[in-house]
């Protein structure tokens, strides 16, 4: 029992846990198959901004090109999904049965070689993980390697996701194009757009995510996590501890590429649908909004982000269809102006310091109660033993907290 | 159509040859005449079609009230383009309900915006029909955003009107597409341009993009198989380009007899201006085009069109007693200086097809809706008589306009008949 709670506190699950518990139970009850399902594409997403608050907050190497890793990963899997699609049956009517469609109505007669092996399902579940890393590999060692860092980096991550973008429009025979890759039906046979497909689909969803917040947090509390903060702080000083900095600025690029890549593939299989319009500029950026929001600092906040930003959007939208843009960015502009921290650094700053001290209030009123108590009963040592207690439990419990780290 | 009208004094009606402004009240007649009921007068529509009856797959509607849903994109790059589509169904709707609704009960619209991303569009459309329960939808304007959609109107057997002129190869039983398919728009155009024109040599332009992609691949076709003339070039161009000064020089070096240009949005601006800096204007240079009605007309000057062709099945000059009124309605609405482009003309087409539908199958159920489409005629309709074939798309006759410099229309040519809709033309995949 100890153990347990000891485990708790040294990778402070408890916000997980009540994260989980909101996730896996809450919502599921509370909510229609059809908004469950919103809340599953949304969680989706939740896997950039989680990779992002690893990067950003804890590497502070900023990313605005995350929606590239995502896209790829979604593309892959809708890659997979469409082939399954397009049998030779349900395409007869093409001039080339059995190819996807938007390569029929691009004058494709044959299926390009590179699609071949998505054919194959453990593949694509591999290329899911590994097509992003591979990028994010590249990209990052050549940067990282060479000192590029801040702005820069972030500036060519956006190229990237420029670059792709135009690749995927332009080579539309071979993409979909601007169409995207659409109508994905099945998975080995097993029909993805019923409501129990849904519900399986989602709870692999929430699943995957906390076990990537949990990795995440034990990389966190490890020595990895301690060095990425201090490299963050103070980078010149880890290299002269004999660190190689960009090692592990890679690796965490790596990380949050293979999770952002998790996040598309079960964007394509819930949605049904895989678009470029995920790995553009706008939407990388709309995704470290997410993680702004809910706080870079926290895992946990990032889910939080993700759920009130899209569910915000959601909302406005269909109850202001002309005006929800300018409420979007009234919600924005309070956050960022009101809690630079975020959601998580409201609760951190605002919430528990409210708590504690009302719990030292109450302890205070319950110490005063008996202080008088005691001198109704009898005079003596007593109210000496009773001042002293409110003092220890003043002192604010925060000892579990690492520089900065937030829950 | 315009005038509101009792539903009451139109079943009274003695017969439907007497005054004929409107068809519905043949159809109306026509579907109802089984129903005895009909012949006592005063009693509410909707009484006489129960919800019980009329809705048999729990489709969001009262005695008095039908939903139905409007997904367009009033936000975003599209915006602009979608506007008047929105406004066209919006005014329909309004003129329906003026005439009492349909079957007696009043339409109600759920607006929702795509914001011009083709993820939101699926996202929206599963919302209006899975959970707002929308007897039908108006929506969409890219292929994009359609083909966003297209599965979850399937799968959830939902009911689209889909307004945009668009590359064809797509006949879905949950969708009504209201404007041109490809080989409508295409291939009068190419005719006139051989016959009027006396052209033999085009230079094919278009954005880089579904639409623009198959309508030069049939438009290629048509000229080398059976016009027998010559493809000099073809270009296309990333959405949103504006760099066109290339294309130029390779168009005054092929020197070709006609321009076929299939460029749209904001590209739109910068190709006309280039030509014109290029000094390739109107009364030197053919130029026919498939992407520039009155809406982008106002964004490319007038001054830059002028001479240039467009070929539509609508303009807003159209000379007929049905477009006079609704160009009084639309412009009563929305402003003197709203303009009224192709699409937006059949945007406005959607709801009265709905309509017709719905009353000819006495039922608002999805299946009986589309059983009962096919061969559906509006005489009513502001291009002038169109009809519905079983192919779910819309008979309707192509026109030619030239650009005048004051950004309308005038119109050249007409095709002498309504041309049949064939999605997928034999002899041009």
């Amino acid at each position: 029992m100890t153990a347990l709670r000891d485990l708790i506190k040294r990778y402070q699950l408890a916000s997980v846990l009540v994260l989980t518990l909101l996730l896996a139970v809450v919502l599921p009850l509370t909510l229609d198959i059809f908004r469950l399902n919103l809340v599953g594409k949304y969680l989706t997403y939740a896997f950039v901004a989680v990779g992002l608050v690893m990067v950003w907050g804890y590497g502070g190497v900023l990313s605005l090109g995350q929606g590239v890793f995502f896209g790829l990963g979604g593309y892959a899997m809708a890659m997979f999904l469409k082939l399954e699609a397009s049998d030779p049956i349900t395409t007869k009517i093409q001039s080339t049965p059995g190819i996807p469609d938007f390569m029929d109505w691009n004058q494709l007669t044959a299926l390009p070689l590179f699609w071949e092996p998505f054919k194959s399902l453990p593949f694509t579940l591999i290329a899911v993980i590994a097509v992003p890393t591979l990028l994010a590999w590249i990209i990052s060692y050549a940067m990282f390697k060479r000192r590029v860092g801040g702005v820069y980096f972030a500036i060519i991550t956006q190229a990237v996701a420029l670059i792709l973008t135009v690749l995927i429009i332009g080579q539309q025979g071979y993409t979909g194009g601007v169409n995207g890759m659409t109508d994905l039906k099945t998975m080995l046979g097993w029909d993805t757009r019923t409501n129990g497909a849904k519900y399986i689909l989602y709870y692999v969803c929430v699943a995957l995510l906390i076990g990537s917040i949990l990795l995440c947090r034990w990389i966190q509390t490890g020595k990895a996590g301690t060095l990425l903060l201090a490299m963050r702080d103070k980078e010149d000083r880890v290299r002269f501890s004999g660190y190689d900095v960009a090692n592990f600025r890679v690796f965490t690029f790596c990380l949050t590429a293979a999770l952002s890549g998790i996040g598309g593939a079960l964007f394509s299989l819930q949605v049904g649908f895989m678009s470029p319009s995920f790995v553009g500029i706008v939407p990388s950026i709309e995704m470290v909004i997410f993680a702004a929001v809910g706080g870079r600092m926290s895992l946990v906040g990032a889910v939080y982000g993700t759920l009130l930003v899209n569910a915000g959007k959601t909302f406005f939208s269909e109850s202001f269809p002309d005006l929800w843009l300018f409420l979007m960015a009234a919600l924005f502009i309070g956050v960022t102006m009101a809690f630079p921290m975020g959601l998580a650094g409201l609760w951190q700053d605002h919430v528990v310091p409210w708590w504690a001290k009302r719990r030292s209030e109450m302890r205070k009123d319950k110490a005063a109660a008996a202080r008088r108590a005691a001198e109704d009963d009898a005079s003596g040592a007593a109210p000496e033993a009773a001042a002293k207690a409110p003092r220890a439990a003043g002192t604010p419990e925060r000892l579990g907290d690492v520089a900065g780290q937030r829950a | 159509m315009s005038q509101p009208e009792n539903p009451h004094d139109r079943l009274k009606g003695v017969s439907d040859s007497a005054d004929a402004p409107s068809p519905f009240r043949r159809r109306i007649l026509q579907g109802l005449s089984a129903m005895p009921i009909l012949a006592v007068p005063g009693i509410s529509l909707a009484q006489k079609f129960p919800t019980a009856k009329v809705n048999t797959t729990k489709l969001a509607m009262t005695e008095t009230e039908v939903t139905v849903g409007q997904l367009h994109s009033s936000t975003g790059t599209m915006a602009i383009s979608e506007t008047g589509s929105i406004q066209a169904e919006q005014l329909a709707i309004d003129q329906i309900n003026a005439m009492g609704g349909i079957l007696g009960r009043k339409i109600k619209v759920i607006k929702e915006d795509g914001a011009s991303d083709w993820p939101t569009f699926a996202e929206k459309s599963k919302k209006l029909l899975i959970n707002d329960r929308c007897a039908t939808v108006f929506g969409c304007w890219t292929s994009a955003s359609r083909k966003a959609v297209l599965p979850v109107f399937e799968k959830e057997n939902g009911l689209l009107y889909y307004p945009t002129f668009y590359e064809g190869l797509e006949q879905s039983k949950n969708v009504f597409y209201t404007g041109q398919e490809a080989t409508q728009q295409i291939l009068y155009g190419l005719d006139w341009a051989k016959n009027e024109k006396k052209a033999k040599s085009f230079f094919l332009i278009g954005s880089d993009y579904i639409w623009p992609r198959t309508s030069m691949k049939i438009a290629r076709k048509h000229i080398e198989n059976f016009q027998k003339g010559k493809v000099v070039g073809e270009e296309y161009y990333p959405l949103g380009s504006t760099n066109f000064g290339s294309l130029m020089n390779k168009i005054k070096l092929q020197k070709p007899d006609c321009i076929f240009a299939a460029v749209v949005g904001g590209s739109n601006v910068a190709f006309y201006k280039a030509l014109k800096a290029a000094g390739i204007t109107g009364n030197k240079q053919l130029l026919l085009t498939l992407s520039v009605t009155e809406d982008e007309m106002t964004g490319v000057g007038g001054e830059n069109f002028a001479g240039f062709y467009s070929s539509m099945k609508y303009f807003q000059s159209l000379d007929n007693d049905n477009n006079k009124k609704f160009v009084a309605a639309f412009k009563a609405k929305y402003g003197p200086k709203s303009v009224i482009g192709d699409v937006t003309q059949a945007a406005y087409l959607g709801p009265w097809l709905w309509k017709a539908a719905v009353e000819r199958a006495g039922s608002f159920d999805v299946d009986k809706v589309v059983a009962a489409s096919p061969g559906i005629e509006l005489k009513q309709a502001p291009e002038g008589y169109v009809k519905l074939d079983a192919n779910h798309h819309l008979w309707s006759k192509s026109r030619i306009a030239m650009g005048q410099p004051d950004a309308t229309f005038k119109v050249v040519a007409e095709s002498p008949q309504l041309i049949k809709p064939d999605p997928f033309p034999k002899g041009y995949q």
